[in-house]
């Protein structure tokens, strides 16, 4: 078990320090550009040779590398391009804010799927599972800037109860989070009822069920007690990973709502060019990502007594 | 037996149908069976015959298409067709149990067997958790599992195969319940685990008192812990008896049938061949006007037996309940037949083939445990094979027997050329192939040695035709390269493995097993090989089609003069089949030598055990009872010493423990792995006795007195 | 072909066997209506053409509502948008715009992706470790992070899309395409290539791959929805293909801030695009159950 973890983490940096690398060689390789970039299209190559040799930047590339890296875990990322405040500065806030997000969404969303898919998976093609298969097959199909446009279109527009941007200038409002969570929760939700459905359904089939109804167990202690631990192993590990999926998706909705939030600062800055933001928000999401993934790993095998004890 | 007392189950007029695409597919036909108190029942017959059905029918399970379309189940005079959920739930594990043909699939893997064994008494009882907890230690103990403290406070992934299966019929057991029903329980075990099981289930009633219906496709099995059997055939019984009246005057063309595809001791490839019987099992919506044997009975009458439905009826003269259901059978005398097939002559061996001299095959493996990283030991080595020693003539058929982990497959890797020897040498045709890979040996190399495998279902590539696959062999070995004296080759071999002709643009899936069985065997001989290696060809077959594979595989053998080397658990069938045995276990050659020598003593104790472990399907047979303690140890954590030391009854001190024993030699052909001298083992009582066929009973045996 | 032999034997054409395999699809409503969904997008795509559309690009009359009559009789039977360019005919030349970049996206990431999960997973050892690791490292960005740099970086082009599609699907196809090679390398006709010396290329192309196209087609159908839906988010984030060429996911962009007075110009495309989506899911959830079944 401990070997595990240990694996794991070790794989863990060893993607941390590649994916890093790979910043930062399409990023900072062009020392030139980088320097073009901070001080505007209009410097001068002089100006920008001096600025290069002022900032360190003409040691070579695995010396930058190793002092870029270690201010990166240390939380400096540089200086904003666009906004001209230390980049962390503005990450932590956004990155909280995205926080905020997250949280309301998952504290919906976990129970309400896990609940749908078991519903679902108990009795394999049933009318309860025909239904909410298609139901969540349906919600997921549409995209979110497509759901987000017709939520809008009926609840702002149409009916007028709920506010169309969420930038949450006249301070904090769980009015203006409806909207986002409810567009994420739309699409996120099919995706673990369908998981989880599966693999209740799976379990449901197994002969260790089928034991348990001829041991005359009753039916509520078969699904309770048989069932569903074997059954929330899988859906655990994806809605872990669902962070993941969470990081792409939160980039649309924070466009299309401005909320102020992770997505929208790196989208903005994938469009201006801010290349220290993207690094720094590039780095975040993917150790996120990564750390999820790890989390997901442990969790399994803690999970699973065939792999903890073997 | 009292027949005034009320039986357990009474089954009358059973029919069960699944509703399908297809429509309504009748699994099981006019079903009638009554279990009394204590007695056991066997349900033989082959897959698809509807016997699984049968069991999940009595437990009320059958899935959301299947369902009972008339007649009555009645368990202690109450009908369970027509009990509600709640009275079915109460019955289920107190008063009717299961068992399962894969115990390890049938416990739940993530709860502690304690809380699973637990849960029965504590849902059909009044009880606590305390007294819970020590009933179902009690009956760990009962079903001879040591340690049972431990076994409570594991998980299933924990035990072996045959531990799991002694907890499953614990927990069956818990309730005592008046009825246990067993599905296969020994077909996912070993050969000498199997022994232990089959000897606790023919236990059980004796000591509880329970009634058992033990269902299984091999007809020994049933003959050592049944009282009374049910021949089943394409959904209906086509005799039923007590098993002395069964086994020894069986009157049905088809149970007659079955014993002719066993290789009992009698059988004898060259004197007394197997007698497959003809045809496969016709689909349940295709089965025939009258009798549903009639396309593959010899004694089939147009105009008779295909005419009104047949009804069971008695036979006169032999026990009460022994019935058949065959128009002709006072007319059939099966006495007239020869007891096998027809001889065939005797193949001459040519030279040597194949030598392995000192074959060692070692892996290593990298131990990722705490333990061996602190100690910096980390690379470990799993002996799979250690010094293996045996040759093979022309045309002779060598057995490697052994159980699982006993490294007969791995062998087979490395005479493939799958894998590289580690030390010492394979000779085939003269040249050393032991470390040469398969892409470094030569097409000549390759195509003189070529296997059949064990696994119908997988044997052939689902995506390509039949013909292609075969053509392929034929043209990459380059027998022949001209597309339509490939064709012509490829029908030639399909006519050499009694297949049709337009088999050649089918696809597997369109195929039963025998039938890809058969063309597996016709790939492997089709760049003429020297060797073919048989990896357990028909153990996945049923009865009746095994039989008719095992003889058409020995044919082509005899036609070719091919070197057969048989890998297989089943003993029985090495007997039959096979010139030269050679005994595996963890790795180790125990003991070889021809295959009178192997079953006569001396024995190397394993073998002494192996044998007696075989369910013979003969009630005049006689064995004598060796059951073998403890599991198999691992092969990645063998015994210092000699490796069956573990279980040997035989053991005679620390020698065995601490020391690999000689190969002692016994004669010429004949050594035995042992500490113990040969003088020793050869005092040892013959395990398997068969009468002479003058002292066997001719005609069943006056009826017992009845009522 | 001898004459003898092939007389009495007969060869099942391929074509009849395409069409009983497409025959099976009507046991399941779902899949029908899904393929229903996707081929009238694709027949649309293919047929934009030949239809008496408006030019999608001439401006004409802006915010003409739906069903809207211009005063020469050209009926906008979806309205126009804000530049006037009539929706319909935009919303139909954008299927064919986005189905086109979506299947070469998802054909060139198959392409990779099964490569890789071929030899990583029937070559194993060192190879299976590189391919694996390249995998993980992909798969640690978030989908759509990985889209967004790549885009922002090459630039926003049709190509540009592909090659971004290639870099986020390849890992997952490849995983998939792992796990079948790994259960299907273990059957016995594998060892039988084996024992006869086939080359490794060969049992990989030939003998694993074929038998690992049932759970490739599902998956190739959902891929291809996520694929459509990337495009359109990329669209919608401006950093799509460019305009003035009609695409969903732009049109969206564009109408959302005229959303107050001129829903059906964010509603139509949104609609479209969802169905499209809807169909691939569909005929997916279809196929799966229909394998499942035999």
């Amino acid at each position: 078990m401990l070997i595990l973890i240990l694996r794991r983490l070790g794989s863990m940096v060893l993607i941390m320090l590649v994916v890093s690398l790979i910043l930062f060689a399409i990023f900072e390789t062009d020392k030139l550009a980088v320097a073009g970039k901070v001080l505007g299209p209009y410097s001068s190559t002089e100006q920008r040779e001096i600025w290069l040799e002022e900032n360190g930047y003409n040691q070579p590339f695995f010396t930058r590398y190793v002092i870029w890296a270690g201010n990166a875990m240390r939380g400096d990322f540089g200086q904003s391009l666009q906004l001209k405040v230390p980049v962390s500065q503005v990450l932590w806030p956004r990155l909280a804010n995205t926080g905020i997000l997250a949280l309301c969404l998952f504290a919906i969303m976990i129970p309400l799927s896990l609940f749908m898919g078991v519903l679902a998976g108990m009795k394999e093609g049933s009318f309860q599972d025909r239904a909410i298969t298609v139901f969540s097959v349906l919600t997921t199909s549409i995209p979110e800037f497509a759901s987000a446009t017709l939520l809008t279109a009926v609840f702002v527009f149409g009916l007028g109860w709920l506010p169309g941007t969420s930038s949450m200038t006249a301070g904090f409002s769980f009015k203006e989070l409806v909207l986002p969570v409810l567009v994420l929760l739309l699409y996120d939700f099919g995706y673990i009822t369908r998981m989880t459905r599966a693999s209740m359904a799976e379990v449901m089939n197994s002969q260790y069920i089928r034991t348990a109804i001829l041991k005359g167990l009753p039916y509520q202690r078969v699904i309770m007690r048989h069932a569903l631990r074997n059954a929330l192993i899988a859906p655990f590990t994806v809605i872990v990973l669902q962070l993941n999926w969470l990081l792409s998706g939160v980039i649309v909705v924070e466009v299309f709502f401005a909320y102020k939030g992770f997505g929208k600062l790196l989208l903005d800055a994938a469009l201006f060019g801010d290349i220290f933001v993207i690094e720094a928000c590039t780095l975040v999401a993917v150790f996120v990502a990564v750390a999820s993934q790890f989390i997901s790993d442990i969790g399994y095998t803690y999970l699973n007594p065939r792999i903890r004890f073997s | 037996m009292n027949n005034q007392e009320q039986p357990v189950l009474d089954i009358k007029d059973l029919c069960i149908s699944y509703y399908t695409r297809a429509g309504e597919i009748p699994a099981v036909v006019d079903f009638s069976l009554t279990v009394k108190p204590g007695e056991t029942i066997g349900i033989v017959g082959e897959s698809g015959c509807g016997k699984s059905t049968v069991a999940m029918a009595i437990m009320q399970h059958m899935g959301s298409n299947g369902g009972i379309k008339s007649g009555s189940i009645k368990f202690k005079g109450r009908d369970m067709t027509q009990m509600s959920d709640e009275e079915l739930r109460q019955l289920r594990g107190s008063e009717v149990s299961m068992i399962y043909q894969e115990p390890f699939a049938a416990l739940n893997p993530s709860l502690l067997l304690r809380e699973q064994l637990m849960e029965v008494p504590l849902t059909h009882e009044d009880i606590n958790r305390e007294q819970a907890y020590e009933r179902a230690r009690e009956m760990l103990a009962n079903v001879k599992l040591p340690d049972p403290d431990r076994i409570m406070n594991s998980y299933p992934h924990q035990l072996s195969g045959g531990q799991q299966q002694r907890v499953v019929i614990a927990m069956g057991l818990l309730s005592k319940p008046a009825l246990l029903l067993l599905d296969e329980p020994t077909t996912a075990l070993d050969v000498t685990v199997e022994a232990g099981i089959v000897k606790l289930i023919a236990d059980i009633s004796r000591k509880y008192g329970t009634s058992q219906i033990y269902i299984s496709h091999n007809l020994g099995l049933i003959l050592e812990t049944c009282d009374r059997v049910f021949v089943m055939y394409s959904g209906e019984v086509v005799e039923e008896g007590t098993i002395d009246s069964l086994f020894t005057w069986p009157r049905h063309p088809y149970t007659h049938g079955l014993f002719g595809c066993i290789p009992l001791p009698t059988a004898d490839k060259n004197a007394a061949p197997l007698k497959p019987i003809r045809g496969q099992l016709p689909l349940p919506h295709e089965r025939p006007q009258g009798c549903y044997f009639g396309p593959r009975c010899d004694h089939f009458q147009a105009g008779r037996c295909d005419g009104d439905k047949v009804d069971i009826e008695h036979v006169t003269g032999s026990a009460e309940d022994h019935m058949v259901r065959c128009l002709r059978w006072q007319e059939i005398d099966h006495t007239k037949e020869a007891p096998g097939g027809e001889a065939k002559e005797a193949m001459e061996l040519g030279g040597p083939v194949l030598e392995v001299n000192q074959m060692k095959k070692y892996y290593e493996v990298i131990d990722s445990s705490m333990k061996a990283l602190i100690s910096g030991d980390r690379v470990k080595y799993v002996k799979a094979n250690e010094e293996l020693n045996f040759n093979a003539r022309e045309g002779e058929t060598v057995a490697i027997v052994g159980e699982s982990g006993c490294g007969k497959s791995t062998f087979a890797k490395v005479l493939m050329g799958l894998e590289g020897g580690t030390d010492g040498e394979i000779k085939h045709d003269g040249k050393d192939v032991s470390e040469t890979l398969v892409r470094d040996r030569t097409d000549k190399q390759i195509s003189s040695l070529q296997m059949v495998f064990q696994n119908p279902s997988d044997t052939l590539n689902p995506s390509q035709t039949i013909g292609g696959q075969i053509s392929r062999v034929i043209k990459k070995f380059g027998v022949a390269s001209d597309k339509d004296e490939v064709f012509n080759m490829v029908m030639k071999l399909l006519d050499t493995v009694k297949l049709p002709r337009d088999f050649y643009y089918r696809r597997p899936r369109q195929l039963s097993g025998g039938q890809k069985q058969r063309i597996g065997i016709a790939r492997a001989f089709a760049g003429n090989p020297s060797t073919v290696i048989a990896d357990e060809p028909v153990s996945a077959l049923d009865v009746s089609v095994a039989a008719a594979v095992t003889e058409l595989l020995m044919d082509i053998q005899r036609e070719n003069k091919t070197t057969l080397l048989f890998i297989s658990h089943d003993l029985s069938v090495v007997r039959y089949l096979s010139d030269r045995i050679v005994v595996m276990y963890l790795g180790h050659i125990m003991e070889r030598g021809t295959t009178e020598e192997i079953f006569e003593p001396p024995y190397h104790p394993y073998t002494e055990a192996l044998l007696s472990a075989v369910p013979i399907a003969d009630p005049e047979v006689t064995k004598r009872e060796i059951l073998l303690e403890g599991n198999l140890p691992s092969v990645m954590n063998p015994p210092k010493g000699c490796p069956f030391c573990t279980r040997c009854p035989r053991r005679i001190g620390d020698i065995c423990d601490n020391e690999m024993p000689p190969e002692r030699q016994v004669t010429d052909t004949h050594r035995i792995k042992c500490h113990i001298p040969i003088e020793e083992l050869q005092k040892v009582e013959p395990v398997i006795h068969v009468p002479a066929p003058e002292e066997r009973l001719g005609k069943p045996e006056v009826p017992a007195s009845t009522h | 072909m001898s004459t003898t032999a092939a007389n009495t034997i007969e060869r099942p054409s391929a074509l009849s066997r395409f069409f009983r395999g497409l025959g099976l699809l009507r046991e399941s409503p779902i899949g029908m209506f899904g393929a229903a969904l996707v081929l009238f997008w694709v027949t649309m795509a293919i047929i934009a053409p030949i239809l008496p559309l408006l030019d999608p690009l001439a401006a004409i009359m802006p915010f003409q509502k739906i069903g809207a009559v211009a005063p020469d009789g050209t009926t906008f039977w979806l309205g126009t948008d804000d530049k006037g360019r009539d929706i319909l005919s935009r919303v139909i030349w954008g299927s064919q715009r986005v189905l086109v970049w979506a299947s070469l996206a998802t054909v060139v990431a198959y392409f990779f992706g099964m490569l890789m999960g071929v030899a990583a997973g029937y070559l194993g050892g060192w190879w299976d470790e590189v391919i694996s690791f390249i995998g993980n490292v992909l798969l640690s960005f978030p989908v759509m992070i990985l889209y967004i740099l790549i885009v922002s970086y090459l630039g926003a082009s049709g190509i540009n899309i592909v090659i971004a599609v290639t870099f986020a699907s390849a890992p997952g196809i490849m995983r998939i395409v792992r796990g079948l090679i790994l259960d299907l390398r273990t059957r016995d006709y594998i060892a039988a290539a084996q024992t006869r010396g086939e080359p490794a290329i060969r049992i990989m192309l030939v003998e694993l791959l074929p038998n690992a196209r049932g759970p490739l087609i599902v998956d190739a159908c959902l891929r291809l929805g996520y694929t459509v839906v990337a495009i359109a988010t990329l669209g919608f984030l401006g950093l799509g293909l460019p305009p003035p060429d009609p695409d969903w996911g732009l049109m969206i962009k564009e109408a959302v801030p005229l959303g107050s007075f001129a829903g059906h110009m964010m509603v139509i495309p949104a609609l479209a695009l969802s169905s499209l989506i809807l169909g691939f899911n569909l005929l997916a959830d279809g196929l799966r159950e229909i394998s499942l079944r035999d």
